[in-house]
């Protein structure tokens, strides 16, 4: 017997925005981070992360939404954005600094938006502001 | 660990076989950045054929593309590649895009599947690649997360990237706009198309693989 899609929230009415703290994420691994994200963006929610994911941990975001599109019915994969605060205009001390407090407490000072591609038709960035876009029901 | 001591040992004896042996040249980018269109003008200038298929649909390039034995000279130097042209990196795919081009229902599902497949390999290609061209469409804005997640993938592999602004032919074409967006990188604009600046591309090319031979 085939085995029956999962459904998926498409049609909540609700829009609902998940502010992540840092904190939230801090201690879990790329798997356990994957796995909270997803989670809230199969939940049709948006989530405003403090802070950002590590390169490799996108680009295992972006495969995790690959494998899910056409398993989970009407999911279309997600909208990601991130923006932080510019290293350039710094001096070098203040750079160093800047880089070292980055080591030990992570990227605090960053956002990073993401939602399901369902909901958010676009997110662009230019490049010291980020617009969100929905999509009209 | 044994992951780190994994990665250092491929890269090492990677390296040294290498030394004579072909560049493996990704091409990396958004859909219809001009991936092909770019690996075609350098199949063309010194093979005299195609590498594949081009188009106005977006994903077009759903499988890795590879042209072996792409030996390119530039002021009396010659250099081996591989070219290797990957499908567009995307975060979402909706069949329904698809259909707006023409395709049928079950035409653009097809599509859709096959691209979601499609960037999953390139994703898994960025592990074996020894430089790589990222291609920007300069009409567009460049400030998509797909570029930066790129970009620093490559860069946390110590891999040796040029980005290339494409369609420099087009009137909206922003070169600058692209140079502001990724000020660290050599950023050169090319038109793959009408095979504008490409002999400045075969140099910056050549001075990328520098780094790497």
């Amino acid at each position: 017997m085939a085995k029956k899609k999962k459904g998926y929230k498409k049609k909540k009415d609700n829009l609902t925005i998940h502010f992540m703290p840092y904190s939230e994420i801090s201690k879990e691994d790329t798997i356990g981070r994957i796995k909270k994200i997803m989670g809230l963006v199969l939940d049709n929610k948006i989530i405003i992360l403090q802070g950002r994911l590590k390169p490799e941990e996108e680009v295992k975001l972006i495969e995790n939404s690959m494998t899910l599109i056409g398993n989970i019915s009407g999911f279309q994969g997600i909208e990601i954005a991130g923006i932080s605060d510019e290293n350039e205009h710094r001096n070098l001390f203040n750079k160093i600094r800047y880089n070292i407090a980055r080591i030990l407490v992570g990227e605090q000072d960053s956002i990073t938006i993401i939602g399901p591609a369902s909901v958010v038709k676009d997110i662009t960035r230019d490049p010291r502001k980020i617009e969100l876009m929905l999509k009209k029901k | 660990m044994i992951k780190i001591i994994r990665n250092f040992a491929q890269r090492l004896f990677s390296g040294f076989f290498r030394k004579k042996g072909e560049i493996k040249l990704g091409f990396y980018g958004s859909p219809n950045a001009g991936k092909t269109s770019l690996a075609n003008r350098i199949c063309q200038d010194w093979l005299g054929e195609d590498l594949g298929v081009v188009s106005n649909v977006p994903h077009e390039t759903r499988k890795i593309q590879i042209k072996e034995k792409v030996i390119i000279e530039k002021n009396g130097k010659k250099i081996g590649f591989k070219l290797i042209d990957t499908p567009g990196i995307a975060t979402k795919i909706d069949f329904e895009d698809f259909m707006k081009f023409g395709l049928s229902k079950k035409e653009a599902q097809i599509r859709a599947k096959e691209a979601t497949q499609g960037i999953i390999e390139s994703i898994k290609w960025l592990d074996d690649v020894n430089a790589v061209i990222i291609l920007i469409d300069s009409t567009l804005n460049p400030y998509s997360q797909v570029n930066i997640t790129i970009i620093g993938n490559l860069v946390a592999r110590n891999i040796p990237i040029l980005i290339v602004a494409n369609k420099i032919d087009l009137k909206k074409s922003d070169v600058k706009k692209v140079q502001g967006a990724f000020p660290e990188y050599n950023v050169i604009g090319v038109s793959a198309k009408s095979g504008e600046n490409i002999e400045e591309f075969y140099e910056e090319l050549f001075k990328l693989v520098k780094k790497k031979r």
